[in-house]
C-alpha cells in the first residue's frame, strides 16, 4: 500500500469502497478517485488519445490531462471525469477509457508503432484523396478514433439545475488569497460569494507544509472557512467552478452538486449552473505548475511536483516509494523535503541549474537534466545527463516542476491580453482585463504565502472603498515570504524518444519543429496545425513549453511568439448544465386548449401548432385511416355543422380614442370606416412591403377593437403592435393587450350552425341581427360571450367567445347541440381542406416573401392612407407579370396525390431550377371536389388561369400534369357566407 | 449582459430582444417616397463605439428602450423609454 502511516487531511476512520475498471478497492472520506487510486498503488489510468500509451496521474488538479475516467455505470457513465477532481464515495465505479481490450493490453496501442506517419498535420495531408473515400472510409475511420471518452448513445437521465445569485463581491478561489480577499470584504460588510473548484476550500495551503498565523496551513484555512461560514454576508461555494466571465459583472459558474453523494436525493440536480452578478471580483485562481520537457516524460509515475506535495501532505499517499525530482527552481526542494518529513526515500534530486543551492539528505544533481525513462506501464528508472557524465537512477516517481504559471485565463475571456514578466518567466493578466476585476496572490504573479495574503487583503480594501468608501483595517497572519529562485528551463534537447508537450492530445516537441518547417509558426496557426492546447488541456499545460520551442525556433522571444487566446469555459461544462430544465416540456412547454378534455374523451388525434395541441381528426366508428375521418369531417361540415376549438388564433384587444386610427397605420386596408357591430378581414404588412399576417378585426364600439391573429404568428404580432404603438407613434392614444388565452372561442360552421346557436344564446340569431360580418355580444345563460359571424371554411358559419374558465362547459354543450343535428369536432386535417376548398390563405402561403400582390389582394393596400410596408410593398419588382402569384391547381386527368413543396414546370421544359416556374404550398384531397387540389405560386399566375403545367415533386417521387385555377374553388360568390 | 430597464431595473440579457438602430424609430413621412424608406428599413451605419439601439423588453415588462451601447466593450451608457425619448424628440 502506497498509503501513509499518519497525516493528511483524510478520514480514516472513514472506510470508502470503490472500483476501477471492476476490482474493488478502498478510499477514505477527503480521497480524490486520484488519490485513492494512488493510495492503491495504481499507476497505470488511462490511455493517451492518438497513440494509446499507458498514462498515469500528473497533477493533483482541474488542470489533469490524463487521468480522465468514465463515471458510473450501464448507460449513465459520465465521460472524461477527472480523477482529480471526482471525490470518493462508497459504490462509486470508475472506468479507464480508450483502450481496446484491457488497460493493460490496449489493442490500439499498435498506434504508437506507427508514431512516424501519424505527426502533426496527418489527417490533412493523407485524407485528401481520393475524394470518394472521404465519406465512406475516412470519416467513418477518423470518428471512430476521436475523442477519448465514449458517450452511451442514450439520454442523460441526471437532473440539472440553473440557478441565479447576486453579490458585491465575487472571490475567485479560496486559497490564502482568496480567503483573505473573502474575509476582509466580509468583515467589511460587503455580500460576498466565494466560490473554490475544489471541495475543501484552501487551496496550496492544505498541500503545502508551511505555517500560516502560527499554525499550520490547512488549520488556518480550516479556521477561516469556519469564521466565514459563521457570517451571514457570506456564501461559501466548494465545487464551484468559474468557467467564465462577461459582461456586466456576469460570470458562469458550475457547482457540481451531488458527484460526489453515494446516493443523492431525489431532488438533488447533480450539477447546477450558476449565472453570478457582481458588482466587483476579486480573481485569487492561483497558479498552475508547468512540468519541463524531456524525453518519454509521459510515463506512469512523472507528474507534477505540486501533485505529488498534495498527494502526500493532503491525502496521506506517495505515488512512489524512492521518489525523485526534476526541477529548475527552489521551491520543488520543499517536495523533497516534505517527502522526507513523510518518510518517503528520495532516489535523487536533478537540477538543471548549475549553481542551485540545495541541502538535504539526499543526492543532488546540479546542472543536469533527466535525457531518457524507462518503464512501460510504470516508471522503473531515469538516466540523467550530468556535467561529469550519464548516471542511470533506480526510481518509481519522477516530480517535475518548471516553475509556476499564473492563472490568467479568467481575464482573457473579454478580449484581455496578457503580459510577460521576465523576472518570473511568465504571463501575468494585463490590468483592467475584466471591468471591475481585480487580480491577487499567484494569479497575478505574487507567489509566496505572505504576498498572496496582502495582495488578497489590499484588493478587498480596493474594493470596499470603491464600494462603499472604506475599508477595514486588518493585520494580517505572518507567513513565508521567500520568492524561490527560478530560472527558466523549458525542455531537454536531443535525446532519441519522444518528448511530449501536450499529453492530452499527444503533441510533442517534434510536431512543433514540424510545424515551423512547414511555417504554421504563428501561435494560433501551431495550435491548429498540431492540436497542441486544444480539447482537455486548452493550453494550461502546455502552452507555454510549446512557445518557448517556437521562440527559439524562430529566433524571437516567447512574449514576441505571443500566446492564444483563452476562452470560456475554464473547464468543460456538459451540455446538460448549460440547458438545465431545456429539454422535454422545459424546452417545449404545453397549451392546452379549453376542449382539450373533451377533445381526448372523444379519442381525437392531436398535432402540435407551436406549443398548442390541437385536434387533428377525430375517428368515428369503424375508421382506421386519418383520411376517412378527414373526408367525413368535411362533409359534416359541408352538409350540417361542425365544431372547431380555434381558441389559439391570436386575440389582441385594443382600445382608446385612436384604436381605429392604429389599426388604419398597421393594417394595410381600412379600419376607421368599420361600424360598430362589424367585422373585417385585414391584412397586415410589414415594413418591408412582405405580408406579416392576416385575420379579422371586429369593432364593439367607437374605441374598442379586437384584433385577431393567426396561431403562429401571434406573438409576432403582439410585438410588432407594442413596436408601433411605442416607437413609432407614442402620440396615439391607444392601449392594448392579448387576450388569447383569456377568451375561449370555438368556430360553428356549416348550413345547420345557427340551429346550434339558436337553442343556446339568449339572443335571436337572425340574419338581421347578425349578417355575415357582423359581431356582437350574446349571452349563454348567465355568461357574457362574444359571436363573430365569420367564416373559414366558406359556409354560413359564426365563432362564439366565451371567459376561458367556461370553456370546457360551453364546449360539451356545443357538442350536444351539433351531435343532435347530425354534426360534431372537426380537427386541423378537415379544417385545412375547407379553407383550401375555399382558398383561403395560412402561413403556408403568406411565408414572407410573397406580397399583397402576389396573394391577389394588392387591391386591399387602401390608396386613401399610410400603413406600414405601403410604400415599400409599391417598388418596383414587387408586382406584376414577374412576380410568382397565388392559384389553386387541379389535376387533369386521374392523378391521386399532389406534393407540397414540389416544383412546377412548363410541359416539355427541361426540369431544371432555370426552367422552375414555381411550387405547391399547400395541397389535400377535396371530398368535396372528388379529386386533389392545391395552392401554389407560379409565375404570372394570375394571368394563366387555364394553362397545363407539370409539377415535379422530387421528394415524394410524384410527377403530374396540372391545370391552373383561380383559388376558390368552392362557392366563388360567397353565397353560402350570406345565406 | 445586464440592461438596466427604467421600468424593471437591472435585468439579464436573456429578458431582452435586441431590434436593431434606433434609426427605426424615425419612420419617413408616407410621402418621402421609396428612396426614402429603402434607406430606413435596409441601410445601416454599424460604427464601433457608441450606438442608439432599439431593445424590446419582451419578458419583462414589454417596454421599447432606446440604449446607448458602446458595441466595442458592450458597455450600456444610457437606458430609457423608447415612447419618451420620442416625445422628447419632438
Amino acid at each position: 500500500m502506497s498509503r501513509l502511516a499518519k497525516g493528511g487531511q483524510i478520514d480514516r476512520s472513514q472506510s470508502v469502497p470503490f472500483s476501477f475498471d471492476g476490482r474493488t478497492l478502498i478510499g477514505h472520506a477527503g480521497d480524490t478517485l486520484a488519490s485513492a487510486l494512488i493510495a492503491n498503488d495504481v499507476k497505470l489510468v488511462a490511455r493517451s488519445f492518438k497513440y494509446h500509451r499507458p498514462r498515469g496521474i500528473l497533477t493533483a488538479g482541474s488542470e489533469e490531462p490524463n487521468a480522465l475516467v468514465g463515471i458510473g455505470t450501464g448507460d449513465q457513465i459520465a465521460p472524461n471525469v477527472r480523477a482529480t477532481m471526482q471525490e470518493v464515495y462508497r459504490g462509486l465505479a470508475a472506468h479507464s477509457q480508450n483502450h481496446l481490450g484491457p488497460l493493460a493490453y490496449d489493442l490500439l496501442a499498435v498506434n504508437d508503432l506507427m508514431a512516424p506517419f501519424f505527426g502533426a498535420g496527418f489527417y490533412y495531408k493523407t485524407f485528401m484523396w481520393p475524394k470518394a473515400f472521404w465519406e465512406k472510409i475516412y470519416e467513418p475511420l477518423i470518428r471512430r478514433a476521436a475523442g477519448i471518452g465514449a458517450l452511451s448513445g442514450v439520454e442523460d437521465r441526471a437532473a440539472y439545475d440553473k440557478a441565479f445569485a447576486f453579490c458585491d463581491v465575487l472571490v475567485i478561489g479560496a486559497g490564502p488569497a482568496g480567503l483573505m480577499a473573502a474575509l476582509v470584504a466580509a468583515k467589511g460588510g460587503a455580500d460576498v460569494i466565494l466560490v473554490d473548484e475544489d471541495f475543501r476550500m484552501g487551496g496550496r495551503l492544505n498541500a503545502d507544509m508551511q505555517e500560516v498565523g502560527g499554525k499550520p496551513g490547512a488549520d488556518w484555512a480550516a479556521d477561516t472557512v469556519a469564521d466565514l461560514a459563521a457570517m451571514d454576508n457570506v456564501r461559501l461555494m466548494p465545487r464551484t467552478t468559474i468557467t467564465g466571465a462577461y459582461d456586466g459583472g456576469t460570470f458562469g459558474a458550475l457547482q457540481r452538486v451531488s458527484h460526489h453523494i453515494a446516493r443523492p436525493g431525489a431532488d438533488l440536480p447533480l450539477e447546477t449552473f450558476w449565472r453570478i452578478v457582481a458588482k466587483r471580483a476579486i480573481l485569487a485562481g492561483g497558479a498552475l505548475e508547468r512540468p519541463i520537457v524531456f524525453p518519454d516524460n509521459d510515463r506512469p509515475g512523472i507528474m507534477l511536483a505540486s501533485g505529488l506535495r498534495s498527494y502526500v501532505n493532503r491525502f496521506a499517499a506517495t505515488p512512489g516509494q524512492a521518489v525523485s525530482l526534476f526541477t529548475n527552481n527552489d521551491n520543488a526542494h520543499q517536495t523533497a523535503r516534505d517527502l522526507q518529513a513523510a518518510g518517503v526515500r528520495i532516489a535523487a534530486v536533478i537540477d538543471s541549474r548549475a549553481d542551485a543551492k540545495i541541502s538535504g539528505d539526499f543526492p543532488v544533481l546540479t546542472g543536469a537534466s533527466v535525457i531518457a525513462t524507462k518503464g512501460r506501464k510504470a516508471l522503473r528508472g531515469i538516466t540523467v545527463q550530468t556535467a561529469s557524465g550519464i548516471r542511470n537512477i533506480e526510481t518509481d516517481c519522477l516530480a517535475v516542476s518548471g516553475g509556476w504559471n499564473p492563472s490568467v485565463h479568467l481575464t482573457c475571456h473579454m478580449n484581455g491580453k496578457p503580459v510577460w514578466r521576465e523576472d518570473i518567466a511568465a504571463f501575468v493578466p494585463s490590468d483592467g482585463a475584466i471591468p471591475g476585476m481585480i487580480v491577487a496572490g499567484a494569479a497575478g504573479g505574487d507567489f509566496s504565502t505572505h504576498a498572496a495574503l496582502k495582495t488578497g487583503a489590499g484588493a478587498a480594501k480596493a474594493v470596499l472603498k470603491d464600494l462603499f468608501g472604506k475599508a477595514p483595517r486588518i493585520t494580517l497572519p505572518k507567513a513565508e515570504d521567500a520568492p524561490g529562485a527560478m530560472t527558466p528551463f523549458w525542455h531537454v534537447s536531443g535525446g532519441r524518444g519522444r518528448a511530449w508537450l501536450d499529453l492530452a492530445n499527444d503533441v510533442t516537441t517534434k510536431d512543433v519543429v514540424l510545424a515551423h518547417r512547414e511555417n504554421f509558426r504563428s501561435v494560433e496557426h501551431l495550435k491548429r496545425y498540431t492540436t497542441l492546447g486544444m480539447a482537455p488541456d486548452q493550453g494550461k499545460l502546455s502552452n507555454l513549453g510549446a512557445l518557448a520551442i517556437m521562440a527559439e525556433l524562430t529566433g524571437q522571444t516567447i512574449p514576441e511568439t505571443g500566446t492564444t487566446i483563452f476562452r470560456p469555459p475554464y473547464t468543460p461544462v456538459a451540455i446538460g448544465a448549460l440547458g438545465a430544465h431545456g429539454k422535454h416540456k422545459g424546452f417545449a412547454p404545453e397549451r392546452f386548449i379549453p376542449s382539450d378534455a373533451l377533445a381526448r374523451e372523444q379519442g381525437a388525434r392531436f398535432v402540435e401548432a407551436g406549443l398548442w395541441y390541437r385536434p387533428s381528426w377525430f375517428p368515428a366508428g369503424g375508421e382506421t385511416h386519418w383520411r376517412q375521418s378527414c373526408d367525413r369531417e368535411v362533409n359534416m361540415v359541408r352538409s350540417s355543422v361542425g365544431l372547431c376549438d380555434v381558441t389559439t388564433l391570436g386575440k389582441i384587444d385594443i382600445q382608446g380614442p385612436d384604436a381605429a386610427e392604429f389599426l388604419d397605420r398597421v393594417y394595410a386596408n381600412m379600419f376607421s370606416t368599420l361600424k360598430v357591430g362589424r367585422v373585417r378581414y385585414g391584412l397586415m404588412l410589414r415594413e418591408d412591403g412582405m405580408v406579416m399576417d392576416d385575420g379579422t378585426s371586429a369593432r364593439f364600439s367607437d374605441t374598442h377593437f379586437v384584433m385577431t391573429t393567426t396561431t403562429a404568428a401571434a406573438g409576432q404580432v403582439m410585438t410588432h403592435l407594442d413596436f408601433c404603438a411605442q416607437v413609432l407613434w407614442p402620440e396615439l392614444d391607444v392601449q392594448f393587450i392579448s387576450v388569447t388565452e383569456q377568451w375561449a372561442q370555438f368556430a360553428v360552421a356549416g348550413p345547420r350552425s345557427r340551429e346550434v346557436l339558436a337553442g343556446l344564446c339568449d339572443t335571436a340569431i337572425t340574419d338581421e341581427a347578425f349578417p355575415y360580418m357582423s359581431c356582437g355580444e350574446v349571452s349563454i345563460g348567465a355568461v357574457r360571450g362574444r359571436l363573430f359571424r365569420i367564416s373559414f371554411s366558406g359556409e354560413h358559419a359564426y365563432e362564439i367567445a366565451v371567459p376561458a374558465r367556461y370553456g370546457d362547459a360551453l364546449a360539451r354543450t356545443l357538442d350536444g347541440a351539433a351531435k343532435a343535428l347530425g354534426g360534431g369536432w372537426y380537427g386541423m386535417e378537415a379544417l385545412n381542406v375547407l379553407r383550401l376548398e375555399k382558398g383561403f390563405i395560412t402561413h403556408a402561403e403568406i411565408h414572407g416573401r410573397v406580397t399583397a400582390d402576389d396573394i391577389g389582394m394588392g387591391r386591399m393596400v387602401s390608396a386613401k392612407k399610410d400603413c406600414v410596408g405601403k410604400v415599400m410593398s409599391q417598388r418596383p419588382g414587387l408586382s406584376g407579370p414577374e412576380r410568382e402569384q397565388l392559384v389553386a391547381l387541379k389535376p387533369v386527368g386521374a392523378v391521386k396525390q399532389f406534393g407540397g413543396g414540389a416544383h412546377l414546370f412548363n410541359e416539355g421544359a427541361p426540369q431544371v431550377r432555370e426552367n422552375d416556374q414555381g411550387y405547391v404550398t399547400s395541397h389535400c384531397f377535396s371530398p368535396t371536389l372528388g379529386h386533389p387540389i392545391a395552392l401554389a405560386f407560379v409565375k404570372n399566375g394570375h394571368a394563366r388561369i387555364g394553362e397545363h403545367i407539370r409539377m415535379k415533386d422530387y421528394m415524394r417521387d410524384i410527377e403530374t400534369i396540372c391545370e391552373i385555377c383561380p383559388p376558390v374553388h368552392l362557392d366563388p360568390e360567397g353565397g353560402k357566407l350570406r345565406g | 449582459m445586464r440592461i438596466t430597464c427604467p421600468i424593471c431595473g437591472d435585468r439579464d440579457l436573456r429578458e431582452f430582444h435586441y431590434r436593431g438602430a434606433a434609426k427605426l424609430m424615425h419612420r419617413p413621412a408616407p410621402d418621402a417616397g421609396d428612396e426614402a424608406f429603402y434607406d430606413y428599413v435596409h441601410i445601416r451605419e454599424n460604427p464601433p463605439g457608441l450606438n442608439r439601439e432599439l431593445w424590446f423588453h419582451e419578458l419583462g415588462c414589454r417596454a421599447w428602450l432606446v440604449a446607448e451601447r458602446d458595441v466595442t466593450s458592450h458597455e450600456f451608457k444610457s437606458v430609457e423609454l423608447a415612447a419618451e425619448a420620442k416625445r422628447g424628440a419632438k
